[in-house]
């Protein structure tokens, strides 16, 4: 079949589009000159400076940890949601709950962001806690959206679960909560790897509501960077920026490399 | 002597005609209604004796996979009790019962190897490694499929899969094992084999076994027993040739094998025959035994399409006779089909073994020719 030009045309145009921001950054990342947009010659120097910059390594370390956190959080969170939609029959509030559960994914982080700290400030004042807000706020505002994403990549994989396979290994001895831990979680287990990357990748690149509820000492890595910024860009972001590119890459990869592997046999089952 | 040997072991193998058995299975007035108001399975009393293969047979939304399900406990019935060898089933989670199920998906785990699929239920029982191993061997033994340990369901053809599923409800060695349309996925060659071998199965391990099928070839060829079920309740049950030439209705008689139903009305009710006055057949039926009815009472008439004989000539006496046109020959080599438009207009149907390979004087196409039967060969019904 002879493809027409106009589709390669297209092609390589999405590409550069989606693609072409990505590799001037990169691009100028290894660039030796202090103004970000004039080149002079290649350098690693940004990389060393990048290194000594305690406030940028911290931050990109405190945004990893809270993005690991709220991410599990959010997995076990958004799972159990998700397992009470599909499997429970009926019950009061269902559809409400469904509602719900998906409703921050369209709302506008600002009302997110600013709804949660009234939320933790008022809890502050009823019951003294949260005590402040920091570290802790982040993660509990970036595990309920999180949670949100979760529960609709584990709702469909789990609709699709016949349940005539859970039913055989509750035939077969097990008790619900072994057929849930046997059969349940290792066969939707690519939406969880799935849904856990997907509300890591959302909290470390979230802004706005880390915004809202962070309070002293406890910002992240993007907050950092868009404070810089604001302060004229520096080379040295664009080196970190880098490395967190290379290792999304490495990560999408393996990501990759598992769902095919897991992917072969199910496709003929 | 070997009469009398032969007539013990003909008892032994049907319970169900020995009125002091004990049914192993017993079904006593069970009902389900769902939440949303249908009525699934109303009032069924079913007993089923150890070492049967009894199945439920019906059309889809008959209620026999509801049954089943509840037998199994994936369904609470809402009326009436189940107790399997004298326990009462009620409240007994799926996981405590006696009782395993070969789904009609199959149901096989993807992410276990065919080893691990069939050792599930053993290790939950908490065998021995050792004993498991050997167990699992046993049974890839029994369903032919030795050296299939490390495979993966999806790895497997349907064939392949139904039999790792029947190993698989086995190998707890269950007093009951529920089949839910097991050869339904099949082809209609492996069907006939597997058929065969699921029989073979059943008398080697001992295991009583209940099957739902809608396919009533399959019922007539496995059962010991069938139960046709027909929107929720038994319509009859009985051993496959009981069914098929003792109908005791016009749904059950329908349901089973092709049928001709003449309606008619009794005008001669006498202790040793019936005559049935029918406007479809235009001469009258006249059965050699009795039937409870009242007189005047419209009856139903149901032959088999192979217990019509067709001829040129007229028959002698004035009855179990109807003239018609021949409208269609169907040839299907070991026999044919003749399709005859009868002179009241109702088309009706009659096999005829082909014992020659070629025939001069067949009955064709378009002939005018007398359709006759025994007046026993035909079952008459009152509903």
């Amino acid at each position: 079949m002879k493809r027409s030009p106009v589709l390669k045309i297209a092609t390589v145009l999405g590409f550069l589009f989606l693609y072409a921001p990505i590799v001037s950054l990169v691009v100028f990342s290894f660039n030796e000159n202090r103004l970000v947009t004039v080149w002079s010659g290649f350098s690693l120097k940004w990389y060393g400076e990048l290194f000594q910059n305690d406030q940028l390594v911290g931050a990109a370390i405190l945004s990893l940890q809270i993005a690991a956190v709220s991410a599990t959080l959010a997995l076990v969170l958004g799972t159990l949601a998700s397992v009470a939609l599909v499997r429970f029959r009926r019950f009061r509030g269902k559809t409400l709950m469904i509602g719900m559960v998906s409703a921050p994914l369209v709302m506008p982080d600002v009302i997110i962001g600013l709804s949660l700290l009234l939320l933790f400030v008022s809890m502050e004042q009823l019951i003294g806690w949260p005590a402040g807000r920091g570290t802790l706020t982040v993660i509990i505002a970036h595990a309920t959206f999180g949670m949100a994403y979760v529960t609709v990549v584990v709702q469909s994989r789990l609709s699709d679960l016949d349940i005539s396979l859970e039913e055989a290994a509750q035939d077969l001895g097990a008790t619900p909560a072994r057929v849930f831990f046997d059969i349940t979680l290792p066969i939707i287990s690519p939406a969880l790897v799935s849904g856990w990357l997907l509300s890591f990748t959302l909290s470390l690149d979230d802004l706005v509501i880390a915004s809202f509820v962070n309070g002293p000492g406890s910002s992240t890595l993007p907050m950092v960077i868009f404070s810089k910024i604001r302060r004229g860009v520096s080379p040295d972001v664009n080196a970190l920026a880098t490395i967190i590119i290379g290792l999304a890459a490495i990560g999408v990869l393996i990501a990759m490399l598992i769902a095919l592997r897991q992917g072969k046999p199910r496709r003929t089952a | 002597m070997a009469q009398a040997q032969k007539q013990k072991h003909a008892a032994d193998t049907r319970p169900w005609r020995d009125p002091n058995a004990i049914p192993f299975v017993r079904i006593e007035a069970v009902s389900k209604r769902f939440p949303n108001g249908v009525l699934a399975v109303d009032q069924v009393s079913l007993d089923i004796y150890k070492g049967e293969l009894f199945c439920l047979l019906g059309g889809s939304g008959s209620g026999k996979s509801t049954l089943l399900r509840m037998l199994a406990g994936f369904e609470a019935p809402t009326g009436g009790k189940i107790l399997i060898d004298g326990e009462d089933m009620a409240g007994v989670a799926p996981y405590n019962r006696p009782v395993n199920m070969m789904f009609q998906s199959y149901a096989l785990f993807p992410h276990m190897s065919v080893e691990a699929n069939i050792a599930y239920g053993l290790k939950r029982d908490g065998m021995a490694a050792n004993d498991i191993r050997s167990r699992v061997e046993e049974l890839l033994n029994l369903v032919h499929l030795p050296g299939y340990e490390k495979r993966k369901p999806g790895q497997l053809s349907g064939g392949q899969r139904q039999r790792v599923a029947l190993a698989r409800s086995l190998a707890k060695k269950p007093k009951l094992l529920l089949l839910d349309e097991p050869l339904g996925a099949l082809d209609k060659k492996l069907r006939e084999r597997t058929q065969y071998e699921l029989v073979k199965i059943q008398e080697q391990t001992g295991v009583t076994f209940i099957v739902v099928t809608h396919d009533q070839e399959e019922a007539m060829s496995l059962a010991t027993r069938i139960g046709v079920m027909d929107t929720g309740i038994i319509a009859q049950i009985g051993e496959p040739n009981e069914i098929y030439e003792f109908p005791n209705s016009r749904y059950v008689a329908g349901f089973i094998g092709n049928v001709n139903m003449f309606e008619g009305v009794v005008t001669e009710d006498e202790p040793d025959h019936v005559r049935i006055r029918c406007a479809e057949t235009v001469n009258d039926i006249l059965v050699p035994h009795g039937v409870s009815c009242a007189p005047d009472q419209t009856l139903w008439y149901a032959i088999r399409p192979e217990k019509l004989q067709i001829s040129r000539e007229r028959p002698e006496g004035d009855a179990n006779f109807a003239y018609g046109l021949v409208d269609e020959v169907v040839y299907l080599g070991d026999l044919s089909v003749y399709y005859i438009v009868l002179e009241s207009g109702m088309r009706i149907q009659a096999t005829k073994p082909n014992i020659d390979r070629w025939d001069e004087e067949n009955i064709r196409w378009d002939e005018h020719i007398y359709v006759t039967w025994e007046g026993a060969a035909g079952a008459v019904l009152t509903s």
